[in-house]
């Protein structure tokens, strides 16, 4: 391809700039129709997009620990707080909080002894331990961060609050996650 | 790389800095500017379409190897999961099929190309053996990524073939369970093959860098057959680039049309239906026939009472390719004027093609339908596909063995013009082959 445009005497491109400049734009408009199937095969495939949403019977955790399951291909941490954990994560004053949310926020009303969260931390996503750390909520082993028992960051390095699922109560002991 | 000398001038900065160093972009200026001969036809541009056809089954090779999973527990399945799950997988799978079909479509082609204007013969010898080594990759790693998918054909072609390295005596059980890694086809088998049909085509990338060094340092031939001195090169010969990167580039736009007809609206065409049953250790089908780019190979094996004869005489049939610059004794290289080799030269083209036909017939089915309980010779009536391949098989042989050495001694060619512009310039029409 010439980069040099050939005018003719009035100043317009001639035909051969022409056919230059479509065969050009041709060929791009081909190879990025090419390109686009090699690259799109890469994203997310139907059976995979395909939404889980699991159902979860609460009774299965019992008081002051937590159960972890699989939602989506991540954990998700199920936890049935003590009266003093709960007490502890509504008295916190939101101005301790680098990512500040209420409690009330992240559990459903009537139900605030259930904390349902996504067992990823916001850092770089891994595992936090349950009941370790400062706060009496979770440690993550990889850099530090430290949750309290709502699930929120106090210390470390991570910038949010662990992630509340969708979900909702079927019953009074049965979620539907997603 | 080539004979010429560089006419790459760097003109930025950039260009200047970097050509010091590494004169990368110097390369591929000079490469692209090979003194090219002008009269070129449209059966030279099935190189380039050859080069595509490489990188568009290794494009999509790779992106299929990124959802398929090599286990006979799961890799039928992987399949059809790419057809209906992976964005665009029915694509991009039926792309890679057919273009392994299409691939064999270009390269015999450009083999009969070759054979006609006697591509093969001094000082082109080792761009023929090469291209002969490519050919025979080609084959294995069509012959291994057809295994994948674990269907009927899949697990058949691959007994079948591992049999006929088993049939070397004394030695052949020993390498067909090493090969196999068990005493049956199985997991094993279908790892190994996925881990070796991932390593050929770079393999057979390697050999058409060679190909093409070879071909850059004694030049293009072309339809006239004669060498030129370098020196009294300006008349007949052009740059590669921009002449014959647009001829072989429209050349490509009309083979992909014919691609694009096969993977839209006919993806199965050229397929076994069969390979959409799960592969059955238990039971072969009862229509089991190679894919069609093996049949005339297919065709030399059955036509042979004996079961290693049968693998020596396919397995000759590719070796007598690699010999053939020795064997064709004639001066002239192209057909074009050798009438009598010319006129063999098209019956060798017929019964290739019969061949294949024959291939996908039965050996006992009669080629003239009504004509049954004739004559029957040695071990089959005369009038069945047995017999027609085996006539076949001969002249393949014949052709290669006897007729190249001795029709060159014997003939008297026409007269071969002094240089590639005088057939043009004296107005003599143009010959096809």
């Amino acid at each position: 391809m010439t980069d040099q445009v050939v005018h003719d005497g009035d100043g317009d491109p001639n035909r051969r700039d022409f056919i230059h400049i479509a065969a050009g734009a041709a060929a791009v408009g081909a190879g990025a129709a090419c390109v686009w199937p090699l690259i799109n095969q890469m994203n997310p495939a139907a059976d995979t997009v395909a939404l889980a949403s699991i159902d979860f019977d609460l009774t299965k955790v019992s008081e002051g620990s937590q159960v972890v399951i699989r939602w989506q291909g991540k954990p998700v941490f199920v936890r049935y707080r003590t009266a003093e954990e709960i007490q502890e994560a509504e008295q916190t004053p939101l101005s301790a909080l680098k990512d500040p949310q209420a409690d009330a926020d992240r559990v459903k009303a009537g139900h605030d002894q259930y904390l349902v969260v996504v067992g990823s931390c916001t850092h770089l996503g891994c595992v936090p331990t349950f009941g370790t750390g400062d706060y009496g909520g979770w440690f993550c082993p990889c850099h530090g961060s430290h949750y309290d028992t709502s699930g929120r960051i106090r210390k470390g390095p991570a910038p949010k609050n662990l992630v509340v699922p969708d979900y909702e109560y079927l019953s009074d002991t049965s979620i539907r996650i997603g | 790389m080539s004979d010429h000398e560089s006419t790459y001038v760097p003109k930025t900065g950039i260009e200047k800095w970097l050509d010091e160093r590494l004169p990368i972009i110097r390369f591929g200026a000079d490469y692209m500017a090979l003194p090219t001969p002008r009269n070129l036809n449209y059966w030279w541009t099935f190189g380039a379409i050859l080069t595509l056809c490489l990188v568009v089954q290794i494009a999509t090779g790779i992106v299929l190897a990124m959802h398929y999973t090599p286990n006979t527990e799961l890799a039928f399945d992987s399949v059809e999961r790419i057809m209906r799950d992976v964005p665009g997988g029915w694509l991009i799978r039926y792309v890679h099929a057919n273009g392994a079909s299409m691939f064999f479509i270009a390269v015999y082609i450009h083999m009969f190309r070759g054979l006609y204007y006697g591509s093969y013969k001094q000082p082109r010898e080792m761009i023929w053996i090469l291209g002969c080594v490519i050919f025979f990759l080609l084959i294995a790693t069509a012959f291994l990524g057809y295994v994948l998918p674990w269907g009927q054909m899949s697990y058949w072609g691959a007994e079948v073939i591992t049999n006929l390295i088993g049939a070397i005596p004394v030695i052949g059980e020993p390498i067909l369970i090493w090969l196999r890694g068990g005493p049956a086809i199985d997991n094993a088998t279908l790892n190994r093959f996925f881990s070796l049909h991932y390593l050929l085509p770079f393999a057979i990338a390697g050999v058409v860098f060679l190909h093409l060094w070879a071909l850059h340092q004694v030049g293009q031939s072309n339809p006239v057959g004669i060498l030129m001195p370098k020196d009294s090169r300006s008349k007949d010969y052009l740059p590669f680039h921009p002449y014959f990167t647009v001829k072989d580039g429209f050349a490509i736009i009309l083979f992909l049309m014919l691609f694009a007809v096969f993977v839209f609206y006919n993806p199965n065409a050229l397929g076994h239906a069969d390979n959409y049953i799960e592969a059955n250790p238990l039971q072969t089908p009862a229509h089991i026939v190679p894919e069609w780019y093996m049949l005339p190979f297919y065709a030399i094996l059955r036509a042979i009472p004996d079961k290693f004869g049968g693998v020596v005489a396919m397995f000759a049939a590719i070796g007598v390719l690699f010999i053939l610059p020795w064997l064709d004794t004639s001066r002239v290289r192209s057909m074009r004027y050798r009438p009598t080799m010319k006129k063999l030269f098209v019956i060798f083209v017929v019964v290739c093609l019969g061949l294949g036909w024959c291939g996908a017939q039965l050996p006992d089915a009669n080629v003239i339908p009504g004509i049954g309980g004739g004559f029957t010779l040695f071990d089959g009536d005369i009038n069945t596909y047995l017999w027609l391949t085996r006539v076949l098989t001969a002249y393949y042989f014949l052709f290669f063995l006897v007729l190249m050495p001795w029709v060159g001694l014997k003939e008297t060619p026409l007269a071969v013009p002094a240089s590639i512009s005088e057939p043009v310039l004296t107005g003599e029409t143009e010959q096809k082959g």
